[in-house]
């Protein structure tokens, strides 16, 4: 009975155990034992060569631009999608015209249309979505300059993309564009788990719509916002800025290294340019970086826990 | 607090409009509520206003996407569409994407589902271990394993292959899988399981006729969900995935783009990118409420 529970264990864990460990574990603890040897990944032969992966990282001028991209993406990216969604999330909930009788507060009319609408682009693939704003982007044809010139600013047609000071700035816009669904329909969630008599009690005691946000809504919805803020920044850092800045810049890259985030140097570093271990050397700063940004989201975002 | 307030449970919303008492609390409120209405509409519209003009442009002839980006096409030019699906090989795409995400989310579902039962309705001794070994893969940038990746999956000969796409799309999908099922499987009640057990069904059994089928809402979600994040992938079969016969969806997507600046066919491009677009949006639109538990919940680990 007892052998027989075991060996059920170990048979419905053995496979998926396996996968994961073989596609995912093994091929990250190698990573980070690459970036001590010479491997250029053509071929099989390498050796260990210390630290001297992480010094010329030190010296890599395109290492430092990409970091720097990066950590602009994941301090930036959060602040205003977290902000705008907040706002959006608000007005979706608490902006509702007060009926006599019903709630204290209401959502305003059509907020379950609000939420589906706003979540489109988030189940578009990121792909998509960033060839779709290249198009918008394109200074001559596309929809934006377009718009700009019907709107009669024909001297006003930026290169976006083709700009190295806009470029960055477009692609990051892009990003924003499709995550704020996300965060109001999460923070709309934990919105409505608010209890009335809360915000009823602010009302009578005078409080304004600025007022029951910064002392009612936003305290009791910190610990959403903070797990949003971290995954917003690990999104930021991984697997999104490395597709839409490849999708949508020149090089790709931008002009003059003007994109360049630390996930598409890993990717280009490898693949185009044949140096597996100095790749994983930038992987391992990327996975630094990441860690040590949840870190101190984590810890400056500390608070008591309210409950309620 | 609460006494004063009416106990019949439907508020008179349209009566109260009429009422005299309170006319200038109605004006705020009003100047209020159109402000939230403009501030929300303002932005629906930029969500909406790129999707359509997407459509907009892919019913449109080369010529007229780049002299008026904005103008409505003259007729719905069609042809752009029977391009897309068939000389830029949209058709293949789909169906290499249908075939891969097919194979991946049963795997997915399966092996997850039966990794998770383990873990959450059996105690032994490194269950806690292997768990956070799944969930803490959720974390880690999947751009460091990637290069080593592309050399294990290289040399066990799947490079290029579907049902090597699946493996690790499989592999990649696990945490999160197994994160949200195992806190399911918690919450389903022991007594049913004991009763099968008792009867003299065994483990497995219990599992596949019993457990899994009660645990069909779970697995629902977190079948959207992963429907959705394999469908878009980009990053695994950019790297694992090169030959030009085998590209799922997105890869495609890009191609045509690229091969576009040699060609110049734009609208079949943006045909394209709507074809690519529809299934998940339909998809989204039909499964609303699952999609957002299973996306909201990986959110809030």
């Amino acid at each position: 009975m007892r052998h027989g529970q075991y060996r059920f264990i170990a048979g419905f864990l053995a496979l998926p155990l396996g996968i994961y460990g073989l596609f995912v574990l093994w091929p990250f603890v190698q990573s980070i034992y690459y970036s001590f040897t010479d491997w250029t990944g053509l071929s099989p032969e390498f050796k260990m060569v210390g630290f001297a992966n992480y010094r010329r990282m030190f010296e890599d001028d395109v290492f430092w631009k990409s970091l720097q991209h990066s950590l602009l993406f994941a301090v930036l990216l959060p602040l205003v999608t977290i902000g705008l969604a907040l706002f959006l999330a608000f007005m979706i909930n608490v902006g509702g015209r007060r009926r006599k009788g019903g709630p204290a507060v209401t959502g305003v009319r059509g907020s379950s249309f609000y939420k589906i609408v706003y979540f489109f682009p988030q189940v578009l693939s990121i792909v998509i979505v960033a060839l779709l704003f290249a198009f918008a982007y394109n200074p001559d044809s596309g929809a934006i300059n377009s718009i700009l010139r019907g709107v009669g600013l024909d001297g006003v047609q930026p290169l976006w993309l083709g700009d190295p000071d806009l470029a960055l700035w477009c692609v990051m816009a892009v990003l924003v564009w499709s995550t704020v669904g996300f965060f109001v329909v999460l923070f709309s969630a934990g919105m409505a788990s608010i209890p009335a008599d809360l915000y009823e009690a602010a009302l009578l005691d005078g409080a304004g719509r600025a007022a029951t946000f910064f002392r009612i809504t936003l305290p009791l919805l910190w610990d959403t916002v903070q797990s949003g803020w971290v995954y917003m920044g690990i999104l930021a850092l991984g697997a999104e800025s490395f597709a839409v800045v490849q999708v949508m810049t020149v090089g790709p890259g931008g002009p003059d290294y003007s994109t360049t985030v630390l996930t598409l140097y890993v990717y280009q570093t490898a693949f185009r340019d044949g140096q597996a271990a100095y790749a994983t050397t930038i992987g391992v700063a990327l996975l630094v970086v990441t860690l040590a940004f949840a870190a101190v989201v984590m810890r400056l975002g500390r608070r008591e826990r309210l409950e309620y | 607090m609460k006494t004063t307030e009416t106990p019949a449970p439907a508020p008179l919303a349209k009566v109260s409009g009429d009422t005299p008492p309170a006319p200038r609390a109605k004006r705020e409120g009003g100047v209020l509520n159109v402000f939230s209405h403009g501030v929300l509409i303002l932005w629906a519209v930029m969500v909406v206003l790129p999707l359509v003009w997407a459509v907009m442009t892919s019913f449109k002839t080369d010529s007229s996407i780049f002299n008026s980006p904005w103008a409505l096409p003259d007729r719905l030019h069609f042809e752009n569409w029977g391009r897309a699906w068939t000389e830029a090989d949209m058709g293949d795409y789909f169906f290499n994407t249908l075939v891969v995400v097919g194979g991946s989310l049963v795997g997915t579902l399966v092996l997850g589902s039966m990794a998770a039962y383990v873990l959450a309705r059996f105690e032994f001794p490194g269950n806690r271990f292997v768990y956070y070994l799944f969930v803490g893969g959720m974390s880690f940038p999947v751009m460091l394993a990637l290069v080593p990746l592309f050399y294990v999956v290289n040399n066990m000969g799947l490079l290029n292959t579907i049902h090597g796409l699946i493996l690790v799309y499989i592999a990649y999908s696990l945490p999160f899988t197994v994160f949200f099922l195992t806190a399911f499987f918690r919450t389903l009640p022991t007594s049913v399981a004991e009763a099968a057990f008792v009867d003299g069904a065994s483990h497995s059994r219990t599992f596949f006729q019993i457990m899994l089928p009660m645990a069909r809402p779970a697995l629902v979600s977190v079948g959207i969900f992963n429907f959705l994040g394999q469908w878009n992938q980009y990053l695994l079969p950019t790297v694992l995935n090169t030959d030009p016969d085998k590209r799922v969806l997105t890869q495609g997507l890009v191609q045509l783009a690229v091969s576009q600046g040699y060609k110049g066919d734009w609208s079949g491009l943006f045909a394209g990118l709507v074809m690519a677009m529809l299934p998940v949006l339909g998809a989204y639109v039909v499964f609303q409420r699952q999609v957002v538990a299973g996306l909201t919940a990986g959110a809030v680990k």
